[in-house]
């Protein structure tokens, strides 16, 4: 819509022909909402990216379709303490997350390159910076709704259990407990995940090559990991495990929650680590998450530019 | 049927730049953990199958399969640069062809050569061991490679569907589902190795006979039907 702006008459005098016309632009002078709130948007339509909601159909697949495995098992698995009346859930809180390790590894692999390689790879990057948001703000988004999305998927399960348990009557001091110890690991579990999907993400362009290093890394140190501390459950060196157990995200989980959050652990023989080795788990769980928060932070100093 | 320009092009997209030192860094963890677990526990028939069977053949061969695979077509169609390939007077078979046999000798070069390398660390070849996982996982990249290529032309997330099946169907399935494991290029290629190593370390779900009769009919048709789904691609927009 243009606005008439009064103009200057060009009334052509000869001999000067040169002047400058005004032709109405105006300035913005709406409300301007700032960094916060570009911040905001930007976590909210990564979050809502993240599982496809405002894409197309085809995106939409894959990630509501892992949703729905990681819930499925629990509800059957409510379903079945409902109906024979236990007297305790089949799986405990903790250990819910261990068990579906594969699915959220592939939802990582499939969410964090979908959440940053495009930009990388269509040059959409400088145009955020041209925004008021800063370096920190992108990696800030990015980070917390790549770790929101995870957690969404990781507790939606916790939650079918909690509630399938309150209504199979079990004892509801003991299962709200169990239901904090899991949403706590699973918290932790989402940050480290998003870290290091983001991290491997955010070096390629190409989508395809994100997500199988992003597996890659997340299942062979998995199975590394579980293959040495199986041979040496075998050797009976059994205080090695828990050493071993340190160079892999899912055990590293497994060792946290079993060391200070009541879970038993999934290594070989059970033998989770001890008091003292389980503080080493959580200085290098925060070490990992505040060294993928700075690595992003350094990538993306480089790439805005 | 073969052409060696092509063939040029999907090593330099496989392999350049620094995606060979990525590809590199999964057999030197292999070899480099074979060499930890020969220290530490010695030379044993037992660990040395668990290891190859459990680590390499099952989780490394799939992996680079599916890099390998879905790496020598998926990017070419996924930024539109396929069609100066296709626009080329070049059988549109010729081109799925070459492709493979790429992506075929890039998945054994990765992943059955250290396989091999990781074999004779372990236990020095110790009752056909090594031989016998170096074949499985040679005819398993044959198979993974011309399955993975076929996904690679069919949809645009072909690297998530082909790790889901290597990783949910062959893993997960298979072991919850025995019936699953028939349907295994794993388990394929574990008959053939068993078949090698003669003894009772290396074992498979499936006979000799299905075994290879599936690995046949997998891999030529799924390199037939990606001839065909390149005669009739469609270029898409970006999602």
């Amino acid at each position: 819509m243009a606005v008439e702006q009064p103009m200057r008459s060009p009334v052509a005098t000869p001999g000067d022909q040169t002047r400058i016309h005004n032709i109405g632009y105006r300035n913005y002078d709406g409300p301007r909402l700032g960094r916060s709130y570009a911040t905001r948007s930007l976590y909210s339509q990564s979050l809502r990216g993240s599982y496809g909601l405002g894409r197309s159909i085809k995106s939409k697949v894959l990630p509501m379709l892992l949703f729905v495995v990681m819930c499925v098992p629990a509800a059957i698995m409510v379903a079945v303490a409902v109906a024979t009346k236990a007297k305790d859930l089949p799986v405990d809180y903790t250990r819910y997350a261990i068990i579906m390790q594969a699915v959220i590894s592939l939802y990582v692999a499939s969410q964090a390159p979908q959440s940053v390689s495009r930009d990388l790879r269509f040059k959409t990057v400088p145009l955020y910076f041209s925004r008021p948001i800063e370096t920190a703000d992108y990696v800030r988004a990015k980070y917390a709704a790549l770790a929101s999305a995870l957690f969404v998927l990781t507790a939606a399960p916790l939650l079918v259990l909690y509630v399938g348990a309150l209504l199979a009557k079990l004892d509801f001091a003991d299962q709200t407990k169990g239901f904090a110890q899991g949403l706590v690991s699973v918290a932790l579990l989402s940050l480290l995940f998003a870290g290091i999907g983001l991290v491997i993400a955010s070096v390629t362009p190409r989508r395809g090559f994100g997500i199988a290093a992003v597996i890659a890394v997340m299942t062979i140190s998995y199975g590394a990991v579980s293959t040495l501390q199986a041979i040496a459950d075998n050797q009976d060196s059994t205080g090695a495990i828990p050493w071993i157990g340190l160079f892999s995200p899912v055990t590293l989980i497994d060792g946290v929650q079993s060391a200070f959050l009541g879970a038993s652990s999934a290594f070989p023989g059970a033998v989770g680590p001890t008091n003292g080795e389980g503080a080493v788990y959580v200085l290098v769980v925060l070490g990992l998450i505040a060294a993928c928060y700075g690595l992003l932070l350094r990538r993306y100093k480089k790439v805005g530019l | 049927m073969y052409d060696p320009t092509v063939a040029r092009l999907t090593y330099r997209a496989l392999l350049g730049r620094r995606r060979a030192l990525i590809l590199g860094a999964l057999p030197l963890l292999l070899i480099a953990i074979s060499v930890v677990v020969r220290g530490l526990a010695g030379a044993d028939d037992q660990t040395a199958s668990d290891l190859l069977g459990g680590l390499a053949l099952a989780t490394m061969v799939p992996i680079i399969g599916v890099i390998a695979g879905t790496g020598a077509i998926g990017p070419e169609i996924d930024d539109g640069s396929v069609v100066y390939l296709l626009s080329k007077p070049l059988k549109r078979p010729t081109i799925i062809f070459t492709k493979l046999i790429v992506a075929i000798a890039v998945t054994m070069v990765f992943s059955a050569l250290p396989t091999l390398i990781a074999g004779f660390i372990l236990n020095g070849n110790g009752q056909q061991i090594a031989v016998a996982y170096t074949v499985a996982a040679l005819v398993s990249s044959i198979a993974y490679a011309a399955l993975f290529l076929l996904l690679g032309t069919v949809s645009r997330h072909a690297v998530v569907f082909g790790l889901v099946y290597a990783l949910v169907w062959e893993a997960l399935f298979g072991s919850l589902v025995p019936g699953a494991r028939t349907l295994s290029v794993q388990q394929w290629s574990l008959a053939v190795a068993h078949k090698v190593a003669g003894g009772d370390l290396v074992t498979s779900d499936v006979g000799l006979t299905t075994a290879t009769v599936f690995l046949v009919a997998v891999t030529v048709l799924a390199t037939w039907y990606a001839g065909q789904k390149l005669r009739s691609l469609t270029l898409a927009g970006e999602e």
